[in-house]
């Protein structure tokens, strides 16, 4: 037996003997406590005593649990015929009685919904407060009144435009093949199958490429331009920003907007001229020569269709930059907070962009473009 | 103590969303103070600091810098206002992706136009004065963390400020040069001639540069006494203002390097 319950006087007895850290299971706290409840004394009162007793800390954790069951039946514990070390460790571990606020409730389903409904209208407001923001800082800038530096803003160009071609390039290939494939099973059936050449390009100019690209860039620039103004924030640099007298909005945001802004037309051009060629690979297995697929496409695309696409892009570039930038500069000061932020950029910088296309192709059809 | 009162607080309550930081804070910095805001950990002393130089909105109460509520000022007073101060972050602040030299060109560039020889020749000037000469291409990831809190403070002081704001300084410094930063510090403000107001723990550089200070509480959430630290050391009628300041006890008398 690992322990042995006696009684003195008025006091119950808990032996504990032997090696308890070579037992398998070490008697529980509820198990000691039973036992000695054999042997019930007038007072109630337990002692602990040992008596050629090893232990480790899992022994200790043990009798801290003791402790603490004996402290919730209101039992007296004497512990000073416990091993020196263990005697201290126990009264270091019960010194501190400060209990936390216990957590709130976890609220309820309807709570639940009313809460979402709260946050929805918060990050509404936050959007546009954010946008207004941003449009008078611009203003400030293009009155020659604003902080942005040139210097910057060629940095993030470079960063945003530049090196991004080889992943733009990568995916408008993919995407302007999987849409030759997907017309050629139909056009195929109708033996017109030099029309894939009209679905590919309109497809790719009018909204392929500007929301691949888009997608691309939400993920790239936009996750790049939250983990920058976050770390800063962590780093308590926007504090300093603004307390040396500069608006992080000025300094920070537009330079990172208008670098993006400037170089989305350009990438989807790009993307748009990639993409022909990855349908005009597939064509050119179903027996359409290249001269055929590009002469067919350039009938099929107008300068107008063209446009759309740049405009969309334009616009895209416009909320990817505020998604990354707002979530960047609200994030919080710990690591954890740059991830969620980060991960916050790249979300909502793909909701507005969906939302945007589809309103934009809404437009497009209203006015016949 | 004496001189005219460059910071007024008057009755502020600080909050942290619904939380309570702290309530009832009261007291006056005066001109050439070099003044400690101490306390245990997490009572609220960086949250202070902020509201003092404008980056939190005071729940109620008022605080007033060389007379003006910054909260109350337009946007350009503000700039104005915040042209005479210096502050140095408890995690540096410094901007990371600019060397010390464009680090400490920023604040100059902003609030004075300087050819471009003036504006080097004052940031060699300034870097030299923490110690940092030939140290102007390094960027801030490449220097250790005591080099980088003096080149936050040379950014700090390259205006010129009236007012310089600390926080926690000698966090994470070893003793020496935690006490060599503290020197820095004080000589560089009576050079200055400015006010200086430092948010600290540290038992050393509390009793070896501190001319005043408040003591903030976390457990009343208010403020428990103000005053010279050494006067508080021993006739503080509050336990935990004189535990805190003989480190609960352990130290007799005070344990003050003095500079």
């Amino acid at each position: 037996m690992p322990f042995r319950v006696s009684r003195d006087g008025a006091d119950t007895l808990l032996q504990l003997q032997g090696d308890w850290t070579a037992l398998a299971a070490p008697p529980e706290a509820a198990e000691l406590l039973r036992a000695s409840a054999l042997a019930p004394s007038p007072s109630r009162r337990l002692r602990l005593m040992a008596t050629g007793f090893h232990w480790d800390s899992g022994v200790a954790a043990r009798l801290f649990s003791l402790a603490r069951l004996c402290e919730a039946e209101d039992i007296p514990l004497d512990t000073t015929g416990l091993p020196e070390h263990l005697q201290k460790l126990l009264a270091l571990a019960s010194a501190v009685k400060n209990p936390p606020e216990p957590h709130p409730p976890a609220p309820g389903l309807l709570a639940l919904g009313w809460n979402a409904c709260r946050a929805f209208q918060a990050s509404l407001v936050g959007f546009l407060a954010f946008l207004g923001e941003l449009v008078l800082a611009l203003g400030r800038v293009f009155s020659g009144r604003g902080q942005a530096k040139g210097r910057d803003l060629l940095y993030f160009v470079e960063l945003g435009g530049p090196r991004a071609l080889g992943i733009v390039a990568l995916i408008s290939v993919l995407v302007g093949m999987i849409l030759a494939y997907l017309g050629a099973v139909q056009l195929r059936q109708l033996g017109a199958e030099v029309y894939v050449a009209n679905l590919v390009a309109l497809g790719m100019v009018r909204e392929m490429a500007p929301l691949m690209t888009a997608v691309i860039m939400a993920g790239r620039t936009g996750a790049a331009y939250a983990a920058q103004l976050g770390t800063m924030q962590a780093n308590e640099e926007i504090d300093a920003v603004t307390t040396l007298g500069l608006s992080p909005m000025e300094y920070l945001v537009v330079p990172r907007l208008l670098a993006l802004v400037l170089v989305m037309p350009f990438l989807v051009i790009f993307a748009n001229m990639v993409g022909l060629v990855g349908g005009a690979l597939v064509a050119m297995g179903m027996d359409v020569s290249f001269t055929q697929f590009i002469t067919q496409a350039r009938e099929a695309v107008s300068l107008a269709d063209v446009a759309t696409g740049l405009v969309k892009s334009l616009l895209f570039a416009v909320l990817i930059a505020i998604a990354g930038c707002q979530a960047g500069l609200q994030s919080g000061r710990t690591s954890a907070a740059v991830g969620d932020a980060t991960t916050r950029a790249v979300v909502h910088a793909i909701v507005y962009l969906v939302i945007a296309d589809a309103a934009l192709n809404i437009l497009y059809n209203l006015l016949g473009v | 103590m004496g001189g005219e009162a460059v910071i007024e607080v008057r009755d502020l309550t600080m909050r942290h969303g619904t939380r309570l930081i702290q309530q009832g804070l009261d007291f006056t910095v005066a001109r050439g103070d070099i003044f400690v805001i101490m306390g245990g950990s997490g009572c609220g002393k960086s949250t202070l600091l902020k509201h003092l130089i404008g980056l939190a909105t005071p729940a109620a109460g008022e605080i007033l810098v060389e007379g003006e509520n910054f909260f109350c000022a337009s946007p350009e007073q503000q700039k104005a206002m915040r042209r005479r101060w210096g502050i140095t972050y408890q995690r540096g602040g410094l901007f990371s992706d600019l060397t010390l030299a464009e680090n400490v060109a920023v604040p100059l560039q902003q609030y004075r136009r300087l050819g471009k020889r003036e504006t080097a020749e004052l940031i060699s000037y300034k870097l030299a004065l923490v110690g940092l000469h030939g140290f102007e291409d390094y960027y801030p990831g490449e220097i250790s963390g005591g080099m980088q809190k003096r080149a936050a403070l040379a950014r700090a002081i390259a205006l010129d400020p009236a007012l310089l704001f600390f926080d926690e300084p000698s966090a994470g410094l070893d003793p020496l040069s935690s006490r060599r930063l503290d020197e820095l510090i004080v000589q560089i403000s009576e050079s200055l001639g400015g006010t200086v107001v430092i948010v600290t723990h540290e038992l050393a550089s509390i009793f070896s540069i501190a001319s005043n200070a408040v003591f903030l509480d976390a457990e009343s959430r208010t403020q428990l006494d103000c005053g010279n630290p050494r006067t508080l050391l021993d006739h503080s009628p509050h336990d935990p203002v004189r535990q805190f300041l003989s480190r609960g006890g352990t130290e007799p008398g005070h344990t003050g390097v003095s500079p």
